[in-house]
């Protein structure tokens, strides 16, 4: 039942008190889009075995949604941040690269 | 013959005697016995019979690791299977059974089980894969039956369980799991570093295995120097010390579940609860659970009388209960002979200690001898002799695979057997903690390198003691002078060579509580289920209540040997919370009966129940099904409601319906992504049906849209979906397009809201008076105007779902009853009725309405339920417009919705019935549809339905089969969805 701090309201939640959201900083392909794109748009995610950015709401709080960087794996939280930005901010990619050294960014 | 001794006892209270029961025979204990050490002071040995064979089966151990001594403990309401008499505080007065026998524990039908495995291998490894197939037709009546009655080993109790248990969350820095001295130490450390600590112990007393095995620390006894910790940890605010609390389990980032058992051994203590779930969220763990000790595995090595050999002495030493006169010891290390020694002390004739090893040469078998007591090296135990106790055994010299030497016979009443001993690792396993083979203390210990990591990503848990592997005091507690023999290495012994037919090892149990034998490992691994985690399953080793605690080292070291692979190669299954059964009852806490679910009310809920409400669950709330009159089952209600609804006029509490205002300079452009259909052109005072539909196409819910104001809309929604609208709303507001100035909030709760429907509608909302002029010209359907009613200050939405002239009020929540009241009381002289949903259902139903979640699926889009007037042209996008543009979903052969009239007009479609291509007996049938809805139609005299066919909508007039089960089918013809007022005339009286 793993933790994170809420970086609207500071709270440290617990599991029960948020709600998931999957996949962050997804680009949204509407109408006009190929068929490859938009399929991609709903079913590709990254999957990954490692480090993870991903939606999640205060559902039981605030009721705010923010961003966070998780390892899939060890579950480890390298951080929170605002879910109104279209990539991780320098900060939580100098925290990532602490823990981590060998992790590289993906090209989007 | 097991009996008390006439002193000693650390546990117990010589001057509080005990009275209780065992298979209705009334039996002596004291306060301080387990009900086991009571039992064995009253020499009852035999405590059950084993799950599959029937074998008679004694108490093994001391603890928690127990695996024959289940009984069933209480009466009545408060009756419990299962219960490990080890583990279980005797009290005054209790009440205890035997269980998995008939008629008696003495004489066991059952033990044909036994007989019959013996002549034909039918019981043995992967029966169940292989018995009970054919014929077929046996099943339902013959083995199914059979199965359940067998299945399990206690009786289930069958009454409410009439006592409370409660959750309770708590906050340290450090929870130390296990009172013994390496988790006693830990706690000081901790504590005298100012932490906040908890300190857990499952048992009742303090101390673990200090209490009896009789080390000296710092000058003191064992019991001397816990005594003195505990007292100086009690005195320190910052600590928490518990008994009778285990920790359960250790889960992500540092949450931990504690079981404890408040008043289990005080029955009837009032204002406490009986369990008690501590949800623990700590800094740091430290795993202080200790080690168990394993048997050994030779034939016959179930029999009762054979023990542990640290539980043995922990009876002696603890209870001052001797469970045996004549005693062997067989072991393969030095520790076991610590209990020749406590036994011989207390009056015990040690006829012999048997060692698998060559030299037993350290300093405890060096004082068994001094006392007297014959040692025989290289000796095992060919097979265990006797039935319902052992007599004695056969033993001879081990010359490695093979028993050879002369038949010798030893006479004995108890057997005390020692194989080494296993770390209790389970709660550093929980959460990742990786495991690694001590080939020469033959264990799995924790691997420090790959310990459980918390949020941080940093180590959360660490072990100590003999749950870490170290299992000598003076490695323990490095600090202290430490006063204990130095102990030899052990022998691993995984099975004891045997003569005749007990040489295959079919006689050699180890899995005790669900009768696994050596044979059966063996058979698993030819068979071919190689991994650990094949064979668990396949023998079932190690899957009983007490989930392989003294089985899973001794089967997967048999496993690797069958498979000629070392023991680190074959690896550990995975280990799962709760360390031991804890109650559902502390599971539940209090969340059961009117808490189970929390229940939204409407404020008129009170008035329904007063007045015949069938209630049927809604989402977070109940809603009247249908309101019965006496002599009215509910198909006459409902019947009732909807001829006087479309007569006259009814009343429909409607505030369950999601509201949600939705705000701002970008509110229209916002509802036009949202919706499918145009809402930034509705204008004020206008009221418009709005769908909306997820990414991928498809409808997920519906309501009506209201325009109140220039830069304000209220949304309503499904009374299942306000919750989930709002939250998607809100998804798409903060993290896509954040840059919208909008807001939303949901309403839900604030208004009250009640439909008036029927001819006499209008009639009704004027007697009530209303400041509004509500003549047809003034208030047009779809119009919303705002006023007062009955005093109420209201909104009027006319707006009909069920195709009369219909309005929906709504009033702050605070009015809600009194505008009910109004309503009805000016609605008499009109023949005004409150109605359900079902007649609400009806209504709909009958003029072609769709309901999401009856004819949506999550694969449905607007456009398979012809909706094409709520789907805009104009707009370039909306949520689900690309999706909606994929070939799948515009493709010729799409489910289109229908509606449907049953050959026979007064037989009802069942609800998702499937329309088939072809009737076909015995091969699967190919679907081409369901029945979405499906009622009889009041209104009508006949049955309605409607659902989802294939290219239905040019199938007009077909006749199609629908699946009924059971090789039954239905006729029905495919027609025009509204089968009422198919003009739309009503709504516009």
């Amino acid at each position: 039942m793993l933790t994170m701090t809420c970086p609207y309201c500071g709270a440290v939640c617990e599991e029960t008190e948020l709600a998931p959201g999957g996949e962050a900083h997804l680009t949204r392909h509407g109408p006009g889009s190929s068929d490859d794109d938009f399929s991609g748009y709903l079913f590709d995610r990254k999957n990954p075995k490692g480090v993870h950015f991903e939606r999640w709401r205060h559902a039981f709080g605030c009721g705010k949604w923010f961003h966070a960087a998780r390892c899939t794996v060890t579950l480890e939280v390298f951080g929170t941040y605002s879910a109104q930005v279209s990539e991780p901010p320098a900060e939580i990619v100098a925290a990532i690269r602490a823990r981590r050294p060998d992790w590289q960014p993906e090209e989007v | 013959m097991a009996e008390r001794l006439s002193k000693g006892g650390l546990l117990i209270d010589r001057d509080q005697p005990t009275t209780f029961t065992f298979n209705g025979d009334a039996l002596q204990g004291y306060e301080g016995d387990t009900v086991a050490s009571a039992l064995l002071a009253n020499d009852r040995m035999l405590v059950g019979r084993s799950f599959k064979y029937h074998r008679p089966r004694g108490i093994m151990a001391s603890g928690a690791e127990e695996p024959n001594a289940l009984l069933g403990i209480g009466e009545g309401a408060r009756f419990e299977p299962n219960q490990r008499a080890t583990t279980t505080e005797l009290h005054d007065g209790m009440v205890t059974q035997s269980q998995n026998h008939w008629p008696s524990l003495e004489t066991d039908v059952g033990a044909l089980n036994a007989w019959v495995a013996d002549k034909l291998p039918v019981l043995s490894a992967g029966f169940y894969y292989k018995t009970f197939l054919f014929p077929r037709v046996a099943w339902k009546h013959i083995y199914e039956p059979f199965i359940r009655k067998a299945a399990g080993l206690g009786k289930a109790p069958v009454e409410k369980d009439p006592d409370s248990y409660e959750h309770f969350h708590w906050h340290c820095d450090v929870l130390i799991a296990g009172g013994g001295i390496a988790g006693i130490a830990a706690a000081r450390k901790a504590a005298d570093e100012g932490k906040r600590v908890l300190l857990v112990e499952q048992t009742a007393h303090w101390g673990g295995r200090a209490l009896v095995d009789g080390d000296q620390i710092d000058g003191q006894s064992g019991p001397e120097w816990v005594a003195a910790q505990i007292a100086a940890l009690e005195a320190m605010p910052n600590v928490t010390l518990r008994t009778r609390a285990m920790a359960a389990g250790l889960y992500d980032h540092g949450y931990a579940l504690v079981y404890e058992r408040v008043s289990d051994h005080r029955p009837g203590l009032t204002g406490a609860p009986r369990h008690r779930l501590w949800r623990v969220r700590t800094g740091q763990t430290i795993v202080a659970t200790g080690a168990i000790e394993r048997p050994l595995t030779f034939a016959n090595n179930d029999m009762p009388g054979v023990m542990l050999a640290s539980a043995a002495r922990d009876y002696a030493t603890l209870y001052g209960v001797l469970p045996g006169r004549k005693v062997i010891v067989y072991a393969n290390n030095d520790d076991a002979y610590r209990t020749a020694l406590t036994l011989h002390q207390d009056g015990a004739k040690i006829v012999a200690i048997l060692d698998i090893r060559a030299q037993a040469a350290g300093d405890l078998p060096q004082q068994a001898r001094e006392a007297g007591i014959l040692v025989r090296t290289s000796t095992g135990i060919a097979k265990a002799i006797g039935g319902k106790r052992v007599d004695e055994v056969q033993i001879g010299t081990i010359q490695g695979e093979k028993m050879t030497g002369r038949e010798e016979y030893l006479s004995c009443d108890l057997v005390c057997v020692s194989g080494g001993w296993s770390p209790v690792v389970h709660l550093w396993s929980h959460c990742g903690g990786k495991l690694t083979w001590d080939d020469t203390s033959a264990m799995f210990r924790p691997d420090d390198s790959r310990p459980p990591t918390g949020s941080d990503g940093q180590a959360m848990t660490k072990c100590v003691g003999a749950a870490n592997g170290v299992l000598h005091t003076t490695e323990i507690l490095p600090d202290s002078m430490v006063r204990a023999p130095t102990e030899d290495v052990l022998q691993p012994h995984w099975f004891t060579p045997s003569r005749g037919k007990y040489a295959h090892g079919t006689k050699h149990f180890v899995d005790f509580q669900n009768d696994v034998t050596a044979a059966d490992v063996r058979l698993a691994a030819r068979e071919g289920y190689e991994s650990v985690e094949h064979t668990k399953r396949y023998t079932t080793l190690g899957m009983a209540t007490d989930q392989g605690k003294t089985s899973n080292i001794n089967g997967l070291a048999l496993l690797a040997g069958a498979l000629e692979k070392q023991i680190p190669e074959v690896g550990t299954t995975t280990f799962r919370p709760p360390y031991t059964p804890i109650s559902m009852g502390a599971i539940t806490g209090s969340a059961k009966g009117p808490l189970f679910k929390a229940v939204r009310q409407t404020p008129m809920h009170g008035w329904h129940d007063a007045n015949g409400a069938d209630w049927e669950p809604v989402g977070d709330w109940y809603r009247p099904f249908c309101y019965r009159r006496a002599g009215e089952d509910r198909h006459a209600a409902v019947n009732r409601e909807v001829v006087n609804a479309r007569r006259n006029v009814g009343l429909l509490d409607a505030s369950t319906l999601g509201k949600i205002v939705v705000k701002g300079p970008d509110a229209g452009k916002f509802l036009d992504l949202l919706y499918t259909n145009m809402m930034s052109t509705l204008k004020q005072g206008r009221c418009r049906y709005g769908l909306m539909c997820t990414e991928n196409g498809f409808l997920f819910d519906d309501g009506v849209v209201v325009r109140t104001g220039p830069e304000e809309f209220l949304c309503h929604t499904t009374s299942g979906g306000s919750d989930r609208v709002h939250a998607w709303m809100e998804e798409w507001l903060q993290t896509e397009w954040w840059d919208l100035k909008v807001a939303t909030v949901n309403v839900t709760d604030q208004w009250a809201q009640v439909a008036v429907a029927g001819p006499n509608a209008r009639k009704v909302l004027e007697d009530a008076v209303c400041d509004v002029a509500l003549d047809k010209g003034a208030v047009k359907f779809m119009d919303y105007v705002e006023g007062t009613l009955a005093g109420c200050p209201v909104r009027i939405f006319r707006i009909s779902f069920s195709g009369e002239l219909s309005y929906e009020i709504a009033t702050p929540a605070g009015y809600g009853m009194a505008l009910w009241d109004a309503l009805r009381v000016a609605g008499e002289p009109h023949g005004i009725m409150p109605y359900g949903t079902e007649a609400l259902h009806i209504m709909r139903a009958e003029k072609g309405f769709i309901m999401i979640g009856d004819e949506t699926d999550g694969t449905v889009t607007p456009q398979d339920l012809g909706l094409f007037f709520a789907i805009s042209k104009k707009k370039t996008d909306y949520i689900g417009k690309r999706a909606q543009e994929r070939s799948d979903l515009v493709r010729t052969g799409r489910k289109q919705l229908v509606g449907l009239m049953a050959e026979d007009p007064q037989m009802v479609l069942p609800d998702g019935a499937h329309a088939v291509k072809r009737r076909r007996e015995h091969v699967a049938m190919t679907t081409i549809g369901h029945v979405t809805s499906t009622y009889y139609s009041p209104t009508l005299g006949h049955s309605i339905a409607m659902g989802l066919v294939e290219n239905g909508l040019s199938r007009r007039s077909e006749w199609i089969d629908f699946s009924t089960g059971l090789g039954e089918f239905m006729r029905a013809q495919i027609v025009d969805p509204v089968f009422y007022d198919q003009a739309g005339e009503k709504q516009n009286v």
